[in-house]
């Protein structure tokens, strides 16, 4: 609190903060960026794409990132090279920043002339890169919950004569996904503000949008609107993944009493 | 003995890195025989009973469960499995499901039964050992000893042929010990194959109609309860009966 305060008297005493005031926080300008004008395009009806674009992203990275960590974690000689290839995937997309595979994706895929595949609209492959980068994170996530499921368990499902697969999907995989949301829901949080990224490929997103207005008005307010959209989507998902943690504590305190 | 006994260890070794655990067990068990398994920890108890059930591959030797060479190249694991039951001494229920869902997963999963017929014979099941109205609890709701009955119901779902229990009551309070072995010792009474690893000696030789006295690896003496506990041949058999004496377990 003492932190916010002092960081306000800072920007109100300091001697730009009249033009400050104007440039960012004009009412007049915050309204328009918000709904948008002839010239400009409304910030938020640009954040809608933000929101398409997190919703089909976080769809195809919780499946990939599952398939990741389950193919990470096959026994076996005979699965080797699967398991190289995950973790080589892993290594490689957690190693790269997210704005590079995005122009390596959004410039390269149309460069190669591979049919319609070459043709997609940008904001396909601004999702394409997300995917890539995030399942990578997601999958190690995933991978720390199968570990974090005692082997015993594993043990009495095969005892059972349940086959390997069906002891990872019934007896494995739920406990460990149930035990990895709070973290799940962590990377989500930061997908939501990447969704961001997607704009260096031309795609009109709210920062876009808020860049346009900026640009062509001289005004800044449509950064504020931006920043604000973003952060009140975020809260809700932060929060809920507080209730989550609180949760899975009062359970395990309620496990450790039994 | 003109049947085929349950089951037939030949010459089992097993070695954990330099550890060699097992070395060199043979031992027959007859079909609605019960056979107890006792000796110190670490003596090889469960992992023999483990090799038995192929959660563990063994080094060398043969286990021939109804005639099948189990441990020859090439055989389904998972269909051994089936038809043996194993109970851990942790219990070791699945706790995001349900006890009847722990019950019905493997019947319906690994041998195809379908749902109302795996409820029934689940629900069946835990009437007979008084745990009807405990089937839509989670297992961290019951007390240790009910999990350890319901484990016990889990494996009996499979209907296996054989039961391999191994220190079933080891992680109990002593007052939850005896509902458990009331289940096991109404099993016995109905005729199922049991290789039991205990430490309750008074259980073992009340339930058994053989005690196998293990020692570092090998079966170093067998015969039925009445002449081991009381007349055991082999000087590290009494030493070990004497201290379980000692210490008021017998």
């Amino acid at each position: 609190m003492l932190f916010f305060a002092i960081i306000a008297v800072v920007v109100v005493l300091a001697p730009g903060s009249g033009v400050v005031a104007e440039r960012f926080f004009s009412p007049q300008h915050l309204w328009q960026a918000l709904v948008g004008s002839e010239g400009e395009p409304s910030v938020l009806g640009a954040f809608w794409l933000n929101v398409k674009i997190f919703t089909v992203s976080e769809i195809f990275i919780l499946i990939l990132a599952l398939v990741i960590a389950v193919v990470r974690g096959m026994p076996g000689p005979v699965f080797f090279p699967f398991r190289l290839v995950a973790v080589a995937y892993t290594d490689l997309f957690r190693g790269v920043p997210l704005i590079l595979i995005l122009y390596m994706i959004g410039f390269g895929v149309p460069g190669l002339d591979l049919g319609f595949i070459s043709y997609l609209p940008d904001v396909i492959y601004g999702v394409i890169s997300l995917v890539l980068v995030y399942s990578a994170y997601v999958a190690e996530v995933y991978r720390a919950g199968i570990e974090s499921v005692h082997e015993s368990q594993n043990a009495a499902a095969r005892s059972l004569g349940l086959t390997r697969w069906q002891s990872l999907r019934f007896v494995v995989l739920p406990q460990a996904i149930r035990r990895v949301i709070p973290p799940l829901l962590n990377d989500f949080i930061g997908l939501q503000k990447d969704t961001a990224l997607v704009s260096v490929l031309g795609s009109i997103e709210a920062a876009r949008a808020a860049q346009i207005y900026g640009a062509s008005e001289f005004n800044y307010a449509s950064y504020v609107v931006a920043a604000l959209l973003f952060v009140l989507i975020t809260i809700p998902l932060a929060r809920f993944t507080d209730r989550l943690i609180a949760r899975d504590k009062r359970r395990r305190e309620a496990g450790a009493l039994a | 003995m003109s049947e085929q006994p349950a089951l037939l260890l030949e010459g089992v070794h097993k070695s954990f890195g330099e550890n060699e655990v097992l070395k060199g067990i043979d031992l027959r068990v007859e079909p609605h025989e019960v056979v107890c398994l006792i000796g110190a920890s670490g003596s090889g108890k469960s992992t023999l009973l483990k090799c038995v059930n192929l959660v563990e591959p063994i080094d060398s030797g043969r286990v021939i469960v109804a005639g099948e060479e189990i441990t020859a190249e090439g055989v389904d694991a998972n269909r051994i499995r089936r038809r043996i039951g194993i109970v851990y001494q942790s219990f070791n229920l699945f706790p995001h499901m349900t006890v009847l869902r722990n019950i019905t997963l493997a019947p319906r999963e690994a041998l195809g039964t379908d749902r109302a017929e795996a409820e029934k014979n689940a629900r069946a099941l835990l009437e007979r050992f008084g745990l009807l109205d405990k089937q839509d609890e989670y297992p961290d709701r019951l007390s240790g000893g009910q999990q350890q009955r319901v484990a016990i119901v889990r494996a009996l779902a499979m209907r296996p042929h054989l039961m391999l229990l191994d220190e079933v009551t080891s992680a109990l309070d002593p007052e939850l010990v005896a509902e458990v072995l009331a289940v096991i010792k109404e099993l016995a009474s109905e005729g199922m194959t049991m290789l039991i690893a205990t430490h309750e000696m008074g259980f073992a030789r009340d339930i058994a109609d053989r005690v196998c006295f293990l020692e570092a690896g090998r079966i170093l003496e067998e015969g039925p309860p009445e002449r081991i506990f009381t007349a055991p041949e082999h000087p590290r058999t009494r030493q070990f009966l004497g201290r379980i004496i000692e210490a008021g377990r017998l």
